[in-house]
């Protein structure tokens, strides 16, 4: 676990409350997310994880506490800072748009008006991001022709056409199988190298091997900037589940020299 | 039908036929794939209330039946935004209570009534040259509305969260959409009737969208879809004596099994040359 050693910070959450009819879903959550970072974030359903997610986007307004998302150089709105990937890629699917049209939404601007389609350089901009995904030759298939890892691919090429800095993913393999389940984890971990990413999964046993931190969330927050993982370890563990304990915690503890984890 | 063509009311009718079918087809593709078939139908009857109100009270009949939809669209926006789980009740509740006051309050309006049939069928063949225009200028200025805002409304019907993260105000834009549609429905509703509005702004639009790759060529299929549909439903009307509106609807319906019948030849197609390729 390499620690980057001047840390570019792109998302900071300080103190952030947010409730709902009177009940608490957040409750005083501290992160910050670093440029390079490829954080997991797990938890029980319930645990306010998609809500996180939400407040990071813009979508909710925190109760308290603030969210601060350093803006790209290269645009005014801070909307295309992140790039977002939603968890359901089975939606709308008979809407008449083609995989290269659904990657090229991702370029869209507000307050463009009298607008009808793309210019010659954002389409070959969606074409390349399309072939970094591998799936170039999908490009001009409508969307109800494709695959769900490939709809996948294509909601991943759209969240990344507008070069942003930090890619979200809302538990992006719900609809994957289990081999395209580590073919997708193992793009993840490609993009990582020039990409920060910030995922919301279930599946600690899964993610733990290829994420470099992880956030326990259920109402709190715990962060483990770095730990030692190991499949057996976990796997042991993951009955408990974070419903009371927060098992990265617990393993760190269970391995003598792990640096960073605490409980 | 060429002969038909001396006749004035079935020029103004073929007039009314292409811009009920160009408006249907560029606010009922929006309907279709924003999932608003039901939401629409709600309010094209409960703007039955409206006019029942301005029967009641004297006013104009477009005041009435206008302000009466666009403020039960309005609310049914809210509410379709505010509790989507439930949505599809509340609007079934003000669809029938809408219609039923104005049913109600035309019966409490003294002398001749407006008969309920011409509301849901529409008079095609009897149009006058003024409601042309008047409805032309319409269809002009949500044409205009609709395509000032295209890019924002693609990115919202494809993906309302994206769009929103991407910026764009959709709630505004939500509001105004279905404040559209509500016009639309009340100014084509007396032209051509509630019934075959309701197909102008589903069937066309549903067909096309298997065939085409864009919202906007799903939106210029579905105009020459309704134009035909309009087109032979008047030609059978006026060379068999029947009924324009429920023609229309028909030939329409026919148009729908139909692309059903040839997607059904065609899948079976691809099968059995697919067997004969692995025999």
């Amino acid at each position: 676990m390499n620690i980057v050693s001047i840390a570019e910070p792109i998302v900071e959450i300080s103190n952030l409350c947010y409730s709902n009819d009177g009940i608490d879903i957040l409750h005083d959550i501290n992160l910050t997310v670093n440029k390079g970072d490829f954080i997991a974030i797990i938890g029980p359903n319930g645990g306010g994880k998609t809500t996180l997610l939400k407040l990071i986007l813009g979508l909710l307004k925190p109760t308290r506490g603030t969210i601060t998302i350093k803006e790209n150089t290269r645009t005014r709105s801070g909307a295309s800072a992140i790039g977002y990937v939603p968890q359901h890629v089975n939606h709308n699917l008979s809407f008449p748009a083609t995989a290269l049209d659904v990657v090229l939404m991702g370029t869209h601007k507000p307050g463009r008006r009298f607008r009808f389609g793309n210019t010659a350089a954002e389409k070959e901009d969606a074409r390349e991001t399309l072939a970094k995904l591998g799936i170039a030759d999908c490009a001009d298939r409508k969307i109800i022709a494709l695959s769900g890892g490939q709809r996948q691919r294509v909601l991943i090429a759209r969240a990344l056409v507008s070069h942003p800095k930090l890619l979200v993913l809302d538990e992006p393999t719900a609809s994957i199988d289990t081999k395209g389940q580590t073919e997708f984890y193992e793009l993840l971990v490609e993009l990582n190298k020039e990409q920060t990413i910030l995922m919301v999964s279930h599946d600690l046993l899964v993610v733990s091997k290829y994420v470099k931190s992880i956030a326990c969330l259920n109402r709190r927050m715990h962060y483990h900037q770095s730990f030692g993982s190991s499949g057996e370890v976990l796997d042991a563990f993951y009955s408990c589940s974070v419903e009371e304990i927060c098992p990265v915690g617990v393993i760190s503890k269970g391995i003598p020299d792990s640096s960073g984890g605490r409980a | 039908m060429i002969d038909a063509l001396q006749f004035e009311f079935i020029r103004n009718a073929l007039l009314a036929g292409l811009l009920a079918s160009i408006i249907c087809g560029v606010v009922g593709t929006l309907i279709v794939v924003n999932r608003l078939v039901f939401l629409s139908g709600g309010i094209a009857h409960s703007a039955y209330g409206g006019i029942g109100l301005a029967f009641f009270m004297g006013w104009p009949y477009m005041l009435g039946a206008t302000s009466f939809a666009f403020a039960s669209s309005m609310v049914m926006a809210a509410v379709s935004l505010k509790s989507k789980q439930r949505a599809d009740t509340i609007i079934g509740v003000m669809w029938s209570v809408g219609m039923a006051t104005g049913i109600l309050l035309l019966d409490m309006t003294p002398g001749y009534n407006v008969d309920l049939m011409s509301y849901l069928f529409g008079s095609i063949l009897s149009v006058p040259g003024s409601e042309l225009i008047s409805m032309g200028g319409l269809t002009a200025a949500i044409l205009l509305l609709i395509f000032f805002f295209y890019d924002d409304l693609l990115a919202m019907s494809y993906d309302e969260e994206f769009a929103q993260v991407r910026g764009v105000a959709v709630r505004r834009l939500y509001f105004m959409l279905i404040g559209t549609v509500a016009v639309t429905v009340v100014i084509v509703v007396q032209v051509v009737g509630l019934i075959l509005v309701i197909a102008l702004l589903t069937i066309p639009p549903y067909i096309a969208e298997k065939y085409t790759k864009s919202l906007l060529q799903m939106m210029m299929l579905s105009c020459l879809l309704g134009m035909g549909f309009i087109a032979a439903g008047l030609w059978g009307a006026y060379r068999y004596d029947l009924t324009s509106g429920a023609a229309i609807i028909f030939v329409a319906g026919a148009g729908f099994f139909l692309s059903l019948f040839v997607d059904k030849m065609v899948s079976m197609r691809k099968k059995r040359l697919w067997l004969k390729a692995h025999e």
